[in-house]
């Protein structure tokens, strides 16, 4: 993989949710990069803030939660302090964002065509001919049979796979150079994920776009990403290389996560099991908040918040791992 | 030793026609989807069948079919040599005693536990309904046991749902339905609401107590991997229809259908081991309008004349029961 300067880096990202109750803290010190054609994925389980994440770098967080801390900086520039105006021109144009559940991210009463030529024409100087070629083109582009037939038909005329491609066209519209994508396959059926999994890696491959994609499926990470960051209760706990983090995990919780998921090439008679739950915002334990669950724990893991540190082969927020590196158990 | 579960030549037909007057006014056609098309089966005591395809396929009805929430539109469903739609029409005791040997897991448990009850008395409900325990205090230990054997602490018994994590409520659904001390549970995607390291708790604790009580599976999933994990037998259906049946060791290793190999290709490869992928072409048609003969001749790769023409049954081949021309006539 190339290090070329990073299309996005986020650098201590802090987000919060006030309430009456007092101060959520539901992101804490996300930093990351992704380069021009990097897929970087995003993995954790419900609650652990990879959509807030990815929210947060699109400027849709919903009120009232907030950036509270941190820098984003899209090509060098800070994104994170833009008025919704300026987001806006940002959004669409350089970030496109592909959600979970494309009936959502659809008008319905509109036809896709009239959605994909209004997006086209915002974001670049077309014509309404040449906005419709281009719209024609990037449902091609997505793999959909007869674009021109298709164009002038409703949402509703479309099968589940085929509204995520037309989200995902829709995204692509005026060629953004950051794609976010949110569970993009979660709501489709394996044979359509594979399709749509294959058209990210496309996207990524000849057109150099940098994509971050959301997902709590292990599976579509091992086959589509460069590398991967897990997430847990709000904070990133191992980033690295997918290979690395897949067949050598450092964090006890990414050991888990990965021991859970029942195998399709080997017979184990009982799966891994992580006991309890994540724990709620409301009630993050001290130090390391994995430490109840955590089959390793030591008195430092209950005290000490740890950092990103070097392990094995990845990036881990784990004790363990600077007793190593310190030599001293 | 017979079957537990024997399904014969089983169909749901669902009426989906816009009402009457629509139908005067606009001249549209009666429209029926045969959601569950000659379906047929036997389960084993002891033993689990995994039914697996994608939406819209047909698995869930079975399910439903199975456990007498449809009434089947054709064919039977014999559970312990009775046949069950005649023993649910019939007199109310001979019903009451039947659902007792039979409960169903559902796929969402936010939805399908009672918000305002009590979890002693969402355990509990069974109980009363079919009258097996009266004494307040032996409901309590029975309700207590039973969550004790799905890994919760009977003190959980005072609390309300929204106190759960999911896995947790999946595990009082799962509690609830072992109340009646039944020999065979229908679980419609059990696990598929759930995170992995949840889905994994709930999936040991399923086959911990089917090794304990000898308990007998349907098993609804989407998800291949799962099902390789809990399953003895494996069923996959498509657009209503059985296409492939057959024990899980072969189905995994060997499949024959087209439309199974297709669906075991599309499983991303999470081990990264470099396993050449077929991509998967098209969609599920929509059932309202199936394709004649063989309803995935339109996205077989090896589809021919005959497949789209004459509509293939369930044959033998190597201790696997597939429909397929192409395998019958040895082209695959």
């Amino acid at each position: 993989m190339t290090m070329s300067q990073p299309l996005l880096q986020v650098r201590n990202l802090r987000v919060e949710f006030p309430n009456r109750h007092g101060t959520l803290l539901a992101l804490d010190d996300i930093s990351f990069d992704i380069a021009p054609g990097e897929i970087l994925g995003v993995v954790g389980e419900s609650g652990a803030g990879k959509s807030l994440t990815g929210a947060a770098i699109i400027g849709l967080l919903e009120p009232p939660g907030r950036v509270a801390g941190g820098q984003i900086l899209l090509d060098g520039r800070r994104i994170d302090k833009l008025d919704a105006d300026q987001m806006r021109q940002v959004r669409g144009r350089q970030i496109g964002a592909v959600f979970q559940d494309p009936l959502t991210s659809l008008n319905p009463l509109y036809t896709v065509g009239r959605q994909l030529i209004e997006t086209i024409q915002t974001h670049l100087p077309l014509d309404a001919r040449q906005a419709r070629e281009r719209a024609i083109d990037l449902l091609r582009q997505t793999g959909i049979p007869a674009p021109e037939a298709r164009i002038a038909q409703y949402p509703h005329q479309f099968s589940g796979g085929m509204r995520q491609r037309v989200v995902i066209a829709l995204a692509l519209a005026a060629e953004p150079r950051l794609v976010v994508a949110d569970e993009p396959t979660t709501a489709l059926d394996v044979s359509i994920q594979a399709q749509i999994i294959a058209l990210l890696r496309r996207l990524a491959r000849d057109k150099g776009a940098a994509v971050m994609l959301i997902t709590h499926d292990m599976g579509v990470i091992a086959e589509t990403c460069d590398r991967v960051a897990v997430m847990y209760a709000g904070r990133i706990v191992e980033m690295g290389p997918v290979r690395d983090v897949i067949h050598q995990p450092a964090h006890p919780y990414t050991q888990g996560l990965m021991g859970s998921i029942p195998a399709m090439d080997e017979d184990r008679a009982r799966l891994l099991q992580i006991d309890g739950a994540m724990p709620r915002l409301t009630a993050i334990p001290s130090g390391c908040a994995f430490n109840p669950r955590c089959p390793r724990v030591f008195d430092r893991c209950r005290a000490e918040r740890p950092e990103l540190l070097p392990a094995t082969a990845t990036l881990a927020a784990c004790w363990l791992h600077a007793a190593m590196a310190e030599g001293a158990p | 030793m017979t079957a537990l579960v024997q399904v014969q030549d089983l169909a749901k037909v669902f009426d989906v026609s816009a009402p009457w007057l629509n139908r005067v006014l606009e001249r549209q056609p009666r429209l029926f989807v045969h959601a569950v098309d000659g379906v047929s089966f036997s389960i084993e005591r002891g033993r689990t069948l995994a039914l697996v395809g994608e939406s819209g396929c047909g698995k869930s009805t079975v399910a439903r079919l199975l456990v007498g929430l449809h009434g089947p539109s054709a064919g039977s469903v014999r559970f312990d040599g009775q046949d069950t739609a005649e023993v649910l029409k019939g007199s109310q005791v001979q019903a009451l005693a039947l659902r007792r040997r039979m409960q169903m897991i559902f796929q969402d448990p936010y939805a399908s536990l009672n918000p305002r009850w009590r979890v002693r008395d969402i355990v509990a409900e069974p109980l009363r309904e079919h009258g097996l325990l009266q004494d307040v205090q032996a409901i309590d230990e029975r309700v207590a046991d039973l969550l004790r054997s799905v890994g919760m602490a009977a003190a959980d018994a005072q609390k309300f749902p929204h106190q759960f994590s999911g896995g947790q409520r999946q595990r009082i659904s799962i509690a609830r339905a072992l109340a009646t001390q039944p020999e065979f549970l229908v679980c419609d995607e059990p696990t598929s609401a759930l995170d992995v390291s949840v889905q994994a708790q709930v999936l040991n604790i399923m086959k911990d107590l089917q090794r304990e009580r000898g308990l007998t599976y349907l098993f609804i999933s989407h998800n291949l991997a799962v099902v390789r994990h809990v399953a003895d037998d494996v069923g996959v259906m498509y657009l209503g229809r059985l296409v492939e049946l057959a024990p899980k060791q072969r189905i995994f290793a060997q499949p024959r259908h087209p439309y199974t190999r297709m669906l075991l290709d599309a499983i991303p490869d999470i081990q990264m081991s470099g396993r050449a992928r077929t991509p998967v072409q098209g969609e599920v048609p929509n059932p309202l309008s199936p394709p004649t003969g063989c309803s995935f001749h339109p996205r077989c790769p090896v589809a021919n004349a005959r497949c789209s023409a004459e509509r293939p049954v369930l044959i033998v081949r190597d201790g696997a029961q597939v429909a397929c021309h192409a395998v019958e006539e040895g082209r695959i």
